[in-house]
């Protein structure tokens, strides 16, 4: 699948991103150029062959259940666009039902 | 035409281990909103989750619990959606590979066992709460507290073997009994620490296939569930005797109003883009550990159910009410210990003591009465010291006082008269005074003998052996 202009903006618009003219066109190049690059992996007889879902060969890297209170969370609601007492403030979601 | 529910459920259960399931912060319900966050559970970018050992070790103790064969290796996967209580775009949770896999419960429904297969159990975190001022449609804008954030969760996902919303209801209790059992969860439904989402369709009785479902969502009780479900029920069947077909989709339980309705806002078909987690390793759970973990676990509720009802000889009934909690086991086993009198004191735990819980809402640990002063008093009992009648107000003076039976009985002057002579006078006190009544007796109306108890009773304020003023009475009027 090629990448336009009008995917560059909206890839901008969901990642909070303002970019100008100039910026759009490189990305749009760069886009393409890496879909380019993964599209010649299709091209491979992966028939067989285990998915890789990690590059290293290890497994379980646990920690244990000890609580380590991170001290600084007000600083993490500090960089809230919007926030009302100690709560995040978001739009209205009519909803209250999420899918977990 | 006669329809047939097919109803699979969807349980999530918190585990309550001290620290999330990805970061060290503190999962503590009812804590000021985002007090317990840190860079991980809220999605800040470049953060590396680290799997909490505990959540492995409880997910699979749950596994084992419930039959189900452990995966040697598993692995963690993005599930992506966009909603603000969800900080990074995706929860971390099993797709392929899950924890746990085949497994089963058998649950007890009209004195009939059945097994109730279950599909997996995996682990994953939990989501932020959201909080809406003002009305629910008209909010002028949500709140997010991510403390919930990254609480661990296991989710139960059972087969559709489930025929009638009573059978759902069974297995919830089962799961939630479970789960206390090891300890795991508290499995507190109205708190949230264990939810349930059902799915359900109706087919004609005998055919092998499967209805159109629709999922059920919202309920918070058992009671709830099987709400929920009997009025989903009726109103598929209702939609197919139109001549109409069923929209799957998902439908929001309003308790308030007792019906399902169409959720709104989600309707496009769910696209979760599940893909491996790159941050997490794949979790390898050798056999070793799996062992270990076997060796650990605690007598189960329908095992503690079995060696009750064959150790004491009380009916599987009876055995099935006293382990759904454990700690009402251990009271009864306690209680045994002192009485020795297993069904007597089955009777007074079941009826009375579980009422009393229920009334004023405290746990078996917070009880006044002890398990050893319950026995004392059902040995009272047996040894005729007190009558049945006298130990209910004997009952009632420990719930209130938490005073042992033996204090009660003196001071209150409840012991029982089983002094034949004092009997007998009290009765001849009776019949003298009724003679009327002796005359419609002796006539054949010996119904009539049920008053006099009655009187004999009511003079010696119920502390009359009943046994023996039967048998005197009926001698004397016999004569």
């Amino acid at each position: 699948m090629a990448i336009g202009r009008k995917e560059v903006e909206h890839i901008a618009t969901l990642a909070r991103l303002s970019l100008g003219e100039e910026e759009k066109a490189r990305l749009e190049k760069d886009l393409n150029a890496i879909l380019g690059y993964v599209e010649k992996l299709s091209a491979l007889d992966t028939k067989g062959v285990e998915p890789t879902s990690h590059t290293l060969e290890i497994t379980n890297a646990f920690r244990e259940d000890v609580l380590k209170p991170f001290e600084k969370g007000e600083k993490i609601l500090g960089n809230a666009p919007a926030k009302r007492e100690t709560f995040f403030q978001v739009p209205p979601i009519a909803e209250d039902v999420s899918s977990t | 035409m006669e329809y047939e529910p097919v109803i699979g459920l969807e349980v999530h259960a918190q585990l309550n281990t001290s620290t999330k399931i990805f970061c060290s912060c503190s999962t503590e319900f009812g804590a000021p909103p985002n007090t317990h966050i840190c860079p991980v559970c809220t999605g800040q970018p470049g953060v590396l989750p680290v799997l909490n050992k505990k959540v492995v070790e409880y997910a699979i103790k749950m596994g084992l619990a419930t039959h189900c064969t452990i995966a040697r290796v598993s692995r963690f996967a993005r599930k992506n959606y966009f909603y603000p209580d969800l900080p990074k775009g995706y929860q971390i949770s099993q797709y392929e590979l899950p924890l746990a896999e085949h497994g089963f419960v058998e649950i007890l429904v009209d004195g009939d066992t059945k097994r109730i297969g279950l599909t997996r159990i995996h682990m994953e975190e939990d989501a932020g709460k959201l909080v809406h001022p003002g009305s629910f449609t008209d909010t002028p804008y949500s709140l997010v507290d991510y403390n919930r954030s990254g609480v661990p969760l296991i989710e139960i996902v059972s087969e559709p073997d489930m025929r009638s919303p009573r059978e759902a209801g069974a297995y919830l209790r089962t799961l939630r009994a479970i789960l206390r059992y090891l300890e795991i969860s508290d499995g507190n439904m109205e708190e949230g620490s264990f939810r349930c989402d059902a799915n359900i369709s109706v087919r004609p009785r005998g055919s092998e296939k499967f209805g159109t479902r629709t999922e059920l969502k919202n309920m918070n009780s058992f009671r709830n569930v099987e709400k929920a479900l009997e009025y989903e029920i009726e109103r598929q069947i209702a939609v197919l005797e139109s001549g109409e077909t069923v929209v799957q989709e998902t439908r929001l339980w309003d308790a308030a109003a007792g019906v399902t309705r169409t959720m709104r806002g989600k309707e496009e078909a769910d696209d979760y883009r599940y893909f491996p987690d790159p941050d997490l390793l794949p979790l390898v759970v050798e056999e070793s550990w799996v062992e270990d973990v076997r060796k650990s676990l605690p007598e189960l509720p329908s095992e503690k159910r079995d060696r009750l009802v064959s150790q004491y000889g009380i009916p599987l009934y009876d055995a099935e009410v006293i382990t759904a909690e454990k700690a009402v086991a251990d009271y009864f086993e306690a209680c045994v210990a002192v009485c020795d009198a297993p069904k007597q004191a089955s009777n007074w735990v079941m009826v009375e003591v579980l009422r009393e819980l229920k009334e004023s809402k405290r746990e078996i640990t917070d009880f006044p009465v002890t398990a050893r002063h319950l026995g004392e008093m059902i040995l009272m009992i047996e040894k005729g010291t007190i009558s049945g009648k006298i130990a209910k107000t004997v009952f009632a003076e420990m719930v209130a006082t938490g005073d042992p039976p033996e204090k009660i009985v003196r001071e209150k002057n409840l012991i029982q008269v089983t002094d034949q002579e004092a009997i007998e006078a009290v009765i001849d006190e009776v019949l003298s005074e009724n003679p009327e009544q002796v005359d419609r007796y002796r006539g054949g109306k010996t119904k009539l003998l049920g008053f006099f108890v009655g009187q004999v009773m009511k003079k010696t304020k119920g502390k009359a052996n009943p046994q023996m003023v039967n048998k005197i009475l009926k001698e004397k009027l016999d004569k």
